[in-house]
């Protein structure tokens, strides 16, 4: 039982980031209808960014966070102009499409460039309370992972708050909901196009901050962080921050389950049997109104 | 105040509009009436900039207008009420109303605007923080003629306004764009509803097939009409 227990919290721990990592992708997605499917690519670049913060200058990671959030932004925003700009001109039928190839493209070309800087070594950041833990009844909390999820919470809760409560925030709903009718309201549908990704893009850069102080991060991990990140969007569907955290959570203890009642393996399945089970029998998403 | 001048405008190789002209004028209320399909709600989304006229010139308040990006246009004094509406849904009422004062210079203002709104439609005020889906469909027509209203137009640009609407609440709709004309906003109408329309309006044109077949004042032309009524009908061609 304490096992079971103990798996369920390592799970539930994880299952912050899951929601975080896929907070971004799916802002994007809701906003522009672009499937960013470097989104773990940026991911995996925000975790060597929080990485060398570390080995270069001496920052704490938690720390390194109020670096790596700017400057993902401001690399959201170059990103944009350079490559998506181009595929949101696209009708939306087509956008998608357009921006699988220009995704892979992207995520292709990542991956080859983390490899020549970094090479293909894991690296996970150790600090001076890297093996904290807190026991809880028998059940071992690792410190570390614990605050990544409060963090989690918090920036996805920060992120619900500017979409809900500010200006912008609200031009980038009624930017997802209907372009058109946005651009009749006066909103600059492009600029709002703009702050969705590179919000998004700063959404990945501290998922891969944390990623990489309570796991560790590879040039490899991108594609599985995409495809985590991708689980959640269809679990939790589309418009709501606190479902997509939620839908992260559910996908941690889910994996959890599976590797305690089937054994490991079973970790990576569960994840697109939900995919599948949802699509099919729920596509909304299980959150969606 | 608008005018159009010899507007040409396709999808893709398919031709809607072929030359049409036409024009409001300060304080004016002018409908623009034609069978389905004759290219209205196509010219509406000229002036307000969602699509590219292939040949022809747009200008108000005697600057060009269809060159710069859509969103400037409301800024400019625009307004439009879209066919269907095209409220935000999954948004409040009032949410809703605050996204209609979001081009700068309708800031301004903005909550002496909602109050005005508040007091033409009162229903609205009750249901401010009602989901706008969940509204009956002539509430959603409040919501989308009030969210215009917040950008503090000089032309409101409607088009089907009574889409769906019961004869009574047409009525008090019309009456309503009445007001607000009186309130010196200059008012182009897209309607199907030709007696109201043009019991409404100083001016009509009639479109069909992508040009404008009659023009002139809306007594005049609702003689007109009546001999005509049988293919402004809704299931004329
Ligand atoms: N997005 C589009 N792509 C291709 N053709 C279109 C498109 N929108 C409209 N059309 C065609 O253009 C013509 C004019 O359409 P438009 O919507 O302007 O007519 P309308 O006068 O507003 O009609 P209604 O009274 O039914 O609203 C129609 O033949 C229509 O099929
Ligand atoms: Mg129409």
């Amino acid at each position: 039982m304490t096992a079971f227990v103990q798996q369920m919290v390592l799970g539930l721990l994880i299952g912050g980031l899951y929601g975080l990592a896929a907070a971004g992708l799916s802002l994007v997605f809701g906003v522009l209808k672009v499937l960013n499917v470097a989104h773990g690519q940026l991911i995996m670049l925000g975790g060597y960014g929080a990485f060398w913060l570390g080995a270069l200058a001496g920052f704490d990671p938690f720390a390194a966070l109020t670096l790596v959030i700017p400057g993902a932004l401001a690399f959201g925003a170059v990103l944009y102009w350079t490559l998506f700009a181009w595929v949101v001109r696209a009708s939306e039928e087509t956008r998608v499409k357009n921006s699988l190839l220009i995704g892979f493209g992207l995520a292709l070309a990542l991956d080859a460039l983390a490899v020549r800087l970094w090479t293909a070594d894991e690296r996970s950041i150790t600090t001076s309370y890297a093996g904290a833990v807190v026991s809880v009844g028998g059940i071992a909390i690792p410190l570390v992972r614990l605050a990544s999820l409060v963090l989690a919470g918090a920036l996805i809760g920060g992120v619900h708050l500017l979409l809900a409560r500010t200006r912008w925030g609200r031009a980038i709903r009624a930017t997802a909901e209907d372009w058109e009718a946005a651009l009749l309201t006066g909103i600059d549908v492009r600029r709002a196009y703009l702050l969705a990704f590179a919000i998004g893009t700063a959404l990945a850069g501290a998922a891969g901050t944390l990623v990489s102080v309570g796991y560790s991060v590879s040039p490899s991990i991108g594609l599985e962080w995409t495809l985590k990140a991708l689980v959640v969007v269809v679990l939790a569907g589309l418009g709501s921050m606190p479902g997509t955290f939620v839908g992260g959570l559910v996908l941690g203890l889910a994996e959890a389950a599976a590797a305690w009642g089937f054994g490991g393996p079973y970790r990576e399945m569960v994840g697109l049997v939900l995919f599948f089970v949802v699509l099919v029998a729920r596509p909304q998403g299980l959150f969606a109104r | 105040m608008l005018e159009v001048e010899g507007l040409e405008a396709s999808y893709g190789s398919f031709r809607v509009l072929s030359g049409v002209t036409l024009e409001v004028r300060p304080g004016e209320i002018v409908a623009l009436l034609g069978p389905n399909g004759a290219g209205k709600t196509t010219l509406i989304r000229c002036i307000a900039g969602l699509l590219r006229p292939r040949a022809g010139a747009m200008r108000w308040e005697g600057r060009p207008l269809g060159q710069a990006e859509a969103h400037t246009v409301v800024e400019r004094g625009v307004a439009v009420v879209p066919e269907g509406r095209r409220l935000f849904g999954s948004m409040s009422v009032e949410e809703n109303l605050a996204l209609g004062a979001f081009a700068p210079r309708a800031r301004r203002g903005e909550a002496s605007r909602l109050e005005g709104v508040y007091a033409i439609f009162p229903v609205l005020r009750e249901r401010r923080r009602q989901l706008v889906r969940a509204l009956s469909g002539g509430q959603q027509q409040m919501v989308a003629i009030g969210r215009a209203l917040m950008a503090d137009p000089r032309l409101l640009v409607l088009d089907e306004p009574s889409l769906g609407l019961a004869p009574r609440l047409v009525e008090s709709i019309f009456g309503l764009l009445r007001e607000i004309n009186r309130g010196g906003v200059s008012i182009l109408l897209v309607e199907q509803n030709v007696h109201a329309a043009l019991a409404l309006a100083h001016r009509g044109y009639i479109l069909e097939a992508g040009r404008v077949a009659a023009e002139g004042q809306g007594s005049v032309l609702l003689n007109d009409a009546h001999v005509r009524r049988a293919y402004l009908g809704p299931l004329a061609r």
